[in-house]
């Protein structure tokens, strides 16, 4: 088959690329590794939408971190129906002599068109954050910064890309790349060969082995670990803002994390691995993280965990790679993508579609772009006046599988319907299995209502794909 | 049910039981072992036996309101509750109610066990729930961390399946299960249980693939040089209960952090007047007989509030 386009990666960066994309007459093919879209480097992510600080002004993070978060509230969160809180955010500090170094935080973004920023003194914190500990001293405070679900930031790109014409395969690793004759791609992915005139490499952590692939084994990715850790929904109201404090060298540290869906979150750790399949927490991890946060907010309590996981950020040297590789005419490399990387999709995704254009792709705008998509109905974001309608409309809604995040029977089918093919597919998208009991009561029926909608044998119900199978036998 | 049958026996007029499942019993419908009911009915019952005999007298008691499938979302200090069922968010107004709410598992998350997240992790109960309720065999080689009576009962449910249970992983020097357990479901099925050892990692990228165990001194600190790997595709977690009392908590009533129960002064009671929680909602018993006995108390105390009596 023949793509216009063919994007590798359904991360961020790849579904944000084909939704840009997607606008035009173009034949797009999204192609995935993993059995559903986010499945990388994204699922970790810890969901913010930064406001555009803590970035050189020089580099392309700092004009593409403001423009993504510009274009998200402004434009995204309301076309795709996403759940965006703009919360805001605070970079503390412990000591007053570091007031200089939040100046220059604040003169750096203010360069860079980040909007309302502010240095903010303790009776300031003492009333808008008052859990605070007694070691903060002062913080610049950044009103545009907000919280979105990650994943579901990709699904709803994916759903509203493939809305309008894109084509999206999982499970479908890229086992080779060449070049015809008439200089056009040929990728082979999950034992098909598919054809293109562009290619645009969004692999994430494997990035720099497609770039090769290609011929263009132009940069390494170095993947550096960060461990995070969920706190109860009771925590919930632990903290009003983003809370970061002075950022090192190799991170913006450990920060407090609202989160879309109300758990608060404290990590991430950063430290470079060689293993771009090491998703494993320690015990040294969780030590750091916990000191880290509660040095901000001495209130918070190893008790309060409820989760933790790794991600792995896919870095690049210090700045992301976004560029077309004149040695392979037709690639365009996105790699590199750590953080602010979710918040500047938007942008990327643009500057890509740019840059393709130079390079020869016509991009004429479909007649109808379906710029919308419908917001999913999660009932723990609504008020239970709403809870009543939606149940009388349809009766499923009022038949509650999930009990710690009450997420009902009609979600989990919505979820099936709309692509989740696994477990960890319906948990990112409804939150059912994410809270306290971590899956013990809801498991079991989720299992049910996917071999009704899918309608495949338990057997082959897996976590996340194929060999993470969750049930060897079914007694006859 | 225990509790809505003696609160009529004791005068209530109109009890309506809430549940949230579609069967009454709750977790005894999946507890198929014996060992219910040798004190309270004097007889040797299995767990959905012994469900079933408080299920019909509650089928034929005309003043208890059966709804299943009932979820309660919010309650308030002074007793308005608001629940969905299928079809319908309902909201009632009652002069009593007795949270009767059970327990949920502690996780693998609580006990922090580092290493990957593969399939093949589960609480204990829920491994129980796939077995006895679906026919669904979780895994071929199991090892159980922690010897919960869960634990234990689920590893002998697991050999009898034709599993092979490695290992039962313990970090304290005794089992926190009943000593009946510990030799019907182990001793009797040559599992070995290690005491004063730990799972220090979990691996496998996709499935479980092995754990690494070591084995600690009193203070439960790991001894070096004393680890080894033990192969399994399954890891069960029984490492105790934790009672599920969210709604209480929403309610407004005064909680014990660390256990997650209502401080009071008395078995049953909770700061707020006329709102109990008896049964493993108010602490976790070993035994569903005790359980019983004090929520037929709770009833009691309930239908006393009621009439007037002060508490």
């Amino acid at each position: 088959m023949f793509s216009d386009v063919i994007i590798i990666g359904a991360g961020v960066s790849g579904a944000a690329i084909a939704r840009e994309l997607s606008r035009y007459k173009l034949k797009v093919l999204l192609l995935e590794k993993e059995a559903e879209p986010a499945f990388g480097v994204s699922k970790s992510n810890s969901g913010i939408i930064h406001a555009g600080t803590q970035n050189p002004p020089s580099s392309l993070k700092g004009w593409l971190c403001v423009e993504g978060n510009r274009l998200l509230r402004e434009e995204l969160a309301a076309d795709l129906g996403l759940h965006f809180v703009q919360c805001g955010q605070l970079v503390v500090i412990f000591d007053l002599a570091d007031l200089a170094e939040l100046e220059k935080i604040k003169k750096e973004g203010e360069e860079l068109g980040v909007q309302g920023l502010e240095l903010v003194d303790r009776a300031w914190l003492d009333r808008h954050e008052p859990n605070l500990g007694p070691e903060v001293k002062a913080a610049l405070y950044a009103p545009t910064a907000g919280i979105i679900s990650p994943y579901r930031f990709v699904y709803a790109l994916v759903e509203n890309a493939v809305r309008n014409g894109v084509q999206l395969k999982t499970s479908r690793k890229v086992a080779a790349i060449r070049r015809t004759e008439k200089g056009e791609f040929e990728v082979v992915a999950g034992g098909e060969v598919c054809r293109a005139r562009f290619l645009v490499n969004a692999a994430g952590l494997f990035a720099d082995e497609i770039s090769a692939m290609a011929g263009a084994p132009s940069f390494t990715i170095t993947p550096r670990k960060g461990e995070e850790y969920l706190l109860d929904r009771k925590r919930e109201h632990l903290a009003n803002h983003l809370i970061f404090p002075l950022p090192s060298k190799t991170s913006k540290g450990i920060l407090i994390i609202k989160t879309s869906d109300g758990n608060p979150m404290i990590g991430p750790t950063a430290h470079d691995t060689c293993d771009k399949s090491d998703l494993s927490t320690t015990d040294e991890g969780l030590a750091e993280v916990l000191a880290g946060a509660r040095r901000m907010m001495p209130t918070i309590s190893p008790g309060d965990i409820i989760a933790y996981f790794a991600g792995l950020r896919p870095a690049a040297g210090k700045d992301f790679i976004i560029r077309h590789e004149d040695s392979v005419p037709g690639l365009v490399n996105v790699a590199g993508i750590q953080s602010p990387g979710l918040t500047a999709a938007p942008a990327i995704a643009v500057m890509v579609a740019d840059i393709l254009k130079g390079r020869g792709l016509r991009l004429e705008p479909k007649e109808q772009f379906h710029r919308l998509r419908p917001r999913p109905v999660h009932l723990f974001q609504v008020p239970l006046a709403e809870t009543r309608q939606l149940i009388e409309k349809n009766p499923a809604y009022g038949d509650i599988v999930c009990r710690c995040e009450l997420v009902s029977a009609q979600e989990v089918r919505d979820a099936v319907k709309r692509g989740a093919s696994t477990l960890d597919g319906v948990k990112f998208r409804t939150r059912a299995q994410s809270g306290r009991c971590h899956g013990g009561f809801c498991t079991t029926r989720i299992m049910k209502i996917m071999q009704e909608e899918l309608g495949f044998p338990v057997t082959a119900i897996t976590k996340r794909g194929p060999g993470s199978e969750l049930i060897k036998d079914e007694r006859k | 049910m225990a509790a809505a049958l003696a609160a009529r026996r004791a005068g209530v007029k109109d009890v309506l039981l809430l549940e949230r499942d579609q069967h009454l019993g709750g977790v005894l419908n999946q507890c198929i072992h014996p060992g219910f009911g040798l004190h309270h009915f004097k007889q040797e019952l299995t767990g959905p036996e012994y469900a079933d005999r408080f299920v019909r007298l509650v089928q034929e008691d005309r003043g208890i309101e059966v709804s299943l499938r009932s979820f309660a979302v919010r309650l308030t200090g002074t007793r308005e509750l608001s629940y969905l069922r299928p079809g319908a968010l309902e909201e009632v107004k009652a002069r009593a109610v007795i949270l009767a709410t059970g327990c949920r598992e502690r996780t693998r998350e609580m006990i922090t066990i580092p290493g990957s997240r593969p399939a093949g992790v589960y609480p204990a109960g829920l491994a129980q729930k796939m077995v006895n309720m679906e026919g669904w065999i979780p895994g071929r080689q199991a090892v159980i961390v922690g010897s919960g009576d869960i634990g234990l009962i689920m590893a002998r449910r697991l050999a009898l399946e034709g599993v092979a249970v490695k290992a039962v992983i313990e970090i304290q020097n005794v089992s926190r299960g009943l000593v009946r357990n510990v030799v019907q479901c182990l001793e009797d099925f040559g599992i070995p249980l290690y005491f004063r050892h730990r799972v220090s990692r979990i691996h496998g990228r996709d499935r479980v693939e092995k754990v690494s165990v070591v084995q600690v001194d009193e203070e439960l600190r790991d001894i070096p040089g004393s680890g080894f790997e033990i192969g399994c595709d399954t890891v069960l977690v029984s490492v105790g209960l934790i009672p599920e009392n969210e709604l209480l908590e929403m309610a407004g009533a005064e909680m014990d952090g660390r256990t997650n129960t209502p401080v009071a002064k008395e078995v049953n009671l909770t700061s707020l007047p006329g709102v109990f929680a008896c049964g493993n909602a108010f602490k976790v018993y070993d035994l569903a007989d005790w359980v019983t006995r004090d929520s037929e108390l709770a009833g009691r105390t309930a239908a006393a509030y009621l009439a007037g009596a002060a508490l």
